[in-house]
């Protein structure tokens, strides 16, 4: 890895204090209603293990690397796209009363029969 | 050159993911929000999954004869597993959600041992940080992988009770310290360059088979109600893991990504905890649920009174205020979208209804809140424990269904119950409760309720779809006869 960018030591724990603590906050500030699709959409944020796996398998030098890594990138892939798709569908679900003639911004949403 | 404006894309652009993540995430604080909140995250996904091919602009001489067969791989794994997975998600039930997340958590665990995997066995970790550091993700990601798989095998019935042995926690515990005592003779042969006594690829190998075993070991004897608990701990085990690869590979969004999954994951991994009245460590290596089931708990006399499902829901067609307090029993007679239908013939005749969800009332955390969103109810008249627990004093009728622990008043006033203070919906402060229940017996953890024998309470026994059938046409047949 590039010297210039490859991140060590002391600053690599900073890192990680920081994000820590803005993912503590962040969460926090998350409502009870929503922590289902906040676990399944942060699920999916770790879903960015794939690149990881990318990153691996692209510099696979002998068979088993090829092949751990094609592992590393299947699963990854997986845990991304599904995370993603189970956390849209979810939140498309939620609707304030009313709101079946009045979209907001995800207006393709088809609603579920819903009469008068 | 071409290489070091690669690196420098890949960098930026994991910059911006690193930031779409965290935004995305921060949207998902309001209902209103959420949805354009995961898009944004998705985006950054997507532009961070399509710069990482410029890594081959940047790989090794060694790398170059099987370049082409590597990105042809990559082009592969991403397809499947990103397709396969995508459809599976676009089509779950939403009851099936807990295993589903089980699923993906243990996905990506497995991805960051893969990562772990690959820098080992290659030996391309340098220096006792990098080398410590791929040890623990790598342990740390196959326990994920494999305890989850057995969280999702039991939250799909594949597995039924919880396998509990005698001597269970020492081997376990021998188990775990198998991994660490192994995990440090590797990096002592990396570090120092001992002749091991096996190859080290076998003590690689070695490594992540007792982390894998660990892992199942630890979560079968784990019962179902305590399966929020475990979903959450998995997950922060994950962004850990996948945290702890990003340092080995100088990745910052990974590290960035794992580490605010890791610390959502603790926190979600508390509050479930808190919600059932038990720390995390009693959820992990106590044997709750094999209590045996009592009789009556202390202070409970009486009998439970029987009513109609008729007369019930016209009390309530009177009544000004309800709330609805619905367990996870209302899923599992799939009555969500006959209980909208109820309710919705309340709010015309201008009740005030509300529901109060109590933080464990699925099989994970908020559960309850996307079944009831799914059945169409707006989200504005769901509310939280916290929310509406005062409210219940001045509510003239609670309509529990499929729930139990969680309204059970010996939680306030019993010491000898096994869920003393733990937090519940005063449900029993109402003027009159309805209790839909399938028959006559205890709850989940068998635990007696003493809800059910108050004055105030009735008991309407029956399947809970059946019986808001015959809510609806009772309130209905009121309609007509006023028309």
């Amino acid at each position: 890895m590039n010297a210039d960018i490859a991140i060590t030591g002391l600053i690599a724990l900073y890192i990680f204090m920081l994000a820590g603590f803005a993912g503590w906050v962040i969460i926090g500030n998350v409502p009870a209603i929503l922590h289902t699709p906040l676990m399944s959409g942060s699920n999916f944020v770790h879903g960015i293990v794939v690149v990881g796996g990318l990153f691996s398998l692209i510099n696979a030098v002998t068979q088993l690397e090829q092949a751990v890594g094609f592992l590393a990138v299947l699963l990854g892939a997986g845990n991304a796209a599904g995370g993603y798709a189970v956390t849209d569908r979810m939140l498309a679900m939620f609707k304030i009363s009313g709101s079946a003639n009045q979209h907001h911004s995800h207006a393709k949403v088809h609603h579920p029969k819903k009469k008068g | 050159m071409l290489a070091v404006i690669s690196q420098w894309a890949i960098g930026l652009t994991d910059l911006v993911a690193a930031f779409l993540f965290l935004f995305g995430l921060k949207r998902m604080s309001s209902p209103a929000t959420a949805a354009s909140g995961i898009r944004v995250a998705g985006f950054g996904m997507v532009a961070a999954v399509l710069v990482s091919f410029l890594y081959a602009f940047t790989v090794d001489a060694a790398v170059r004869p099987r370049l082409v067969v590597n990105l042809a791989l990559a082009i592969a794994a991403l397809a499947i597993g990103g397709v396969g997975a995508w459809f599976v998600g676009r089509r779950v039930a939403m009851t099936a959600m807990p295993q589903m997340v089980a699923i993906y958590n243990g996905m990506g665990g497995g991805a960051a041992g893969g990562i772990a995997a690959v820098e080992l066995f290659g030996n391309r970790s340098h220096g006792a940080p990098q080398l410590v550091v791929t040890l623990l993700g790598a342990a740390i990601g196959a326990v994920s992988m494999s305890g989850s798989v057995i969280a999702w095998a039991k939250l799909q019935g594949v597995l039924g009770k919880p396998l509990r042995f005698g001597g269970q926690r020492i081997l376990n515990g021998l188990v775990f310290l198998a991994v660490v005592a192994v995990g440090a003779w590797i990096a002592v042969l990396g570090l120092v360059g001992m002749a091991p006594v096996l190859p080290t690829a076998t003590w690689i190998t070695i490594f992540f088979a007792l982390a894998l075993v660990f892992g199942i070991l630890m979560t079968l004897p784990i019962g179902g109600a305590d399966m929020p608990v475990v979903i959450s701990i998995y997950n922060a085990f994950t962004g850990l893991a996948v945290g702890f690869e990003g340092f080995v590979l100088s990745n910052p969004a990974l590290m960035i990504a794992g580490m605010v999954v890791g610390a959502a994951g603790l926190l979600l991994t508390l509050l479930m905890a808190k919600a059932m009245n038990r720390s995390v460590a009693n959820v992990l290596f106590s044997n709750f649920g094999a209590a045996p089931a009592r009789a009556k708990g202390k202070g409970v006399s009486g009998t439970e009174r029987e009513t109609q499902a008729s007369d019930a829901g016209i009390q309530m067609h009177y009544a000004t205020s309800v709330i609805i307090v619905p367990g996870y029993g209302l899923a599992a007679a799939q009555a969500q979208q006959k209980l909208y239908e109820f309710v919705k013939l309340l709010l015309a005749a201008r009740v005030q209804v509300r529901f109060a969800i109590h933080p464990v009332a699925g099989r994970m955390p908020g559960q309850m809140d996307v079944l009831l969103a799914e059945a169409g109810v707006p989200y504005d008249l769901i509310f939280q424990l916290d929310d509406i627990n005062s409210d219940f004093a001045s509510t003239d009728v609670v309509l529990v269904i499929g729930a139990n622990d969680v309204v059970n008043p010996a939680a306030r006033t019993d010491k000898s119950s096994p869920i003393f203070g733990m937090p519940i919906l005063d449900a029993d402060k109402a003027r009159q409760v309805f209790v839909i229940k399938r028959g006559q017996g205890k709850g989940y953890s068998g635990i007696v309720n003493a809800l059910f024998y108050a004055p105030n309470c009735n008991m309407v026994f029956g399947d809970a779809q059946a019986v808001l059938v015959k809510m609806i046409e009772a309130v209905r047949g009121l309609g007509a006869a006023a028309a």
